[in-house]
């Protein structure tokens, strides 16, 4: 399944934020979205999840999902969203409750996704109870549990220490080493963006609009090795003069706000 | 320069002196038998004065007088009379006020039209004190529990319908958002996400209504009772019997910490997440 941004554009009032913005993301790719502090990821992200009305242009799927996918489009907020009251496992279980599913398939399910990032023994905690990192474990957990077909990720490692961080991302380049899950992830770290996607689409300062897309010209196994490296880094680089003026002004728009 | 050698006149500020600590104070605990104590001292010292004749017992019954009172109150029957009329008319009316205000506050919670009506009406009639409607009430509902019953549902709905409805604007609107970001049906989200969200602001008001719900108990039965905690303190007070007045006020007092004790255990029971 393929989704589809189709010249989307966004207002907040008589604040323009996203101008025709256009691109594809492919079954299995992963397309990291960078740009300027304001330039309206976030709010293309919530377009394309469908949390969000656009002022004109449309998010559109093509194809079919994999059959066993409860939640096509899927996301990894950066706050977490966790409920505070429920532990560990409730709060996996939570997007499922309302499907066909029954409590034998559903806690198979949570099982498995618990397993697959180091939650087993942590099913009975509540979420004040765990490191910020363990948290985001917690939504990544909840977001397989339903078997997304695109992950949408809003700087879901925004908020924690540098080492959990580099755990993470680890955890992010395993989950999607195999293809079979696709990912729009935005983020303002250019080295995320280079280590996870096969794209990167960079925006210009608000009202968002695409600069440029930059292909990743590795494979994300090989990103890896040692010898990548400087590709990453030289990657990043030319990203990063593409929108270093523009972060300058954004910042101090900000200031001045 | 850090192995320079000690200048002339230099010793002074060699000397280590320990850094003042500052951030002591802001973080009151309380004792656990603190508040007992200073209660105990209170009642010896009141019962002192009563005994030493300082204190006209006409003005101030000793606490040994009040126990009496009291006592001769339960094995005479009438206690368990007038606590029982009142226990009835707050428990039916607080029931009936919290289910409406949790009701109505829901309501203006989660729709647009509710919330545009229901403020401005909840605005316009919250200040009215409700002791003040009870002989529109007789008019309306006659000489009965009715119209003493609903005072009480009324003063209690405002109260909850407001803490209602500000305990669901408070829930975190991301946990929404996520809820619906995987499709959670609408019933689901309010079940599952806003009914616990709002349930600290709802046990708070709980708090509230009740204290509410006990104030306008004893003003009504004063106004119009034959049986009651409040028709007894009137009565009490009519004919100068300040041991049983103060008794009454002494059973209404229980009542309230017994009711706080019961909110406490359920925000220990229901909240334990926070």
């Amino acid at each position: 399944m393929d989704l589809i941004a189709n010249h989307i554009s966004h207002r907040f009032g008589d604040l323009a934020v996203l101008d025709d913005v256009s691109f594809t993301v492919s079954a299995g790719e992963v397309v990291a979205i960078v740009g300027p502090s304001g330039c309206g990821k976030s709010t293309l992200l919530s377009i394309l999840g469908g949390l969000l009305q656009p002022s004109s242009g449309a998010p559109e799927l093509r194809g079919q999902p994999p059959a066993d996918s409860l939640n096509p489009l899927t996301f990894v907020f950066q706050d977490f969203a966790l409920l505070p009251w429920a532990t560990v496992e409730e709060n996996v279980e939570f997007p499922l409750l309302h499907t066909q599913l029954s409590a034998t398939q559903r806690r198979a399910l949570v099982e498995d996704a618990l397993r697959r990032t180091g939650l087993t023994e942590f099913r009975k905690t509540f979420p004040k109870q765990l490191s910020g990192g363990m948290r985001q474990r917690v939504g990544i957990s909840r977001a397989l549990a339903v078997k997304p077909a695109i992950l949408l990720m809003d700087e879901p490692l925004s908020a924690l220490d540098s080492q959990t961080r580099e755990l993470l991302m680890e955890d992010f380049v395993r989950l999607l080493a195999d293809g079979g899950m696709g990912a729009v992830y935005v983020t303002h770290n250019l080295e995320e963006a280079a280590r996870l996607a096969d794209r990167i689409v960079v925006l210009s300062r608000r009202p968002g609009r695409i600069r440029e897309v930059v292909t990743v010209p590795m494979t994300r196994a090989e990103r890896g090795e040692t010898a990548a490296r400087e590709k990453l880094l030289a990657l990043q680089s030319q990203i990063w003069s593409l929108i270093r003026n523009e972060a300058i002004d954004a910042e101090r728009e900000v200031q001045h706000a | 320069m850090l192995d320079r050698a000690p200048a002339e006149g230099a010793s002074r500020d060699q000397a280590t002196r320990r850094v003042r600590f500052r951030g002591a104070g802001f973080v009151p605990a309380s004792s656990r038998f603190g508040g007992w104590i200073a209660l105990a001292l209170v009642i010896a010292i009141w019962q002192a004065a009563g005994t030493a004749g300082f204190v006209n017992p006409l003005f101030l019954p000793a606490p040994s007088a009040i126990v009496r009172a009291i006592y001769q109150l339960a094995i005479s029957g009438a206690l368990w009379q007038h606590v029982s009329a009142s226990l009835l008319r707050i428990g039916i009316g607080w029931l009936l006020g919290t289910a409406a205000g949790v009701a109505v506050g829901f309501a203006i919670g989660l729709s647009r039209l509710a919330r545009s009506v229901g403020i401005t009406l909840i605005s316009a009639l919250f200040p009215i004190p409700k002791i003040a409607l009870l002989p529109l009430l007789i008019l309306w509902l006659g000489i009965g529990e009715e119209p003493k019953i609903a005072t009480i549902a009324l003063g209690v709905f405002f109260s909850t319908a407001i803490s209602v409805y500000s305990g669901v604007d408070a829930v975190p609107r991301n946990l929404i958002r996520m809820a619906q970001s995987f499709n959670v049906p609408f019933a689901t989200i309010v079940r599952k996400v806003i009914w616990p969200g709002a349930l600290p602001a709802i046990l708070a008001g709980f708090r509230i209504t009740a204290s509410v719900a006990l104030l306008l108990v004893v003003s009504a039965e004063m106004i119009g009772a034959q049986y009651g905690i409040g028709a007894f303190v009137l009565q009490a007070g009519n004919l100068m019997q300040t041991d049983q007045l103060l008794a009454g006020v002494v059973i209404l007092s229980v009542f309230g910490l017994a009711v706080g004790k019961v909110i406490g255990w359920l925000e220990t029971r229901l909240l334990h997440w926070r």
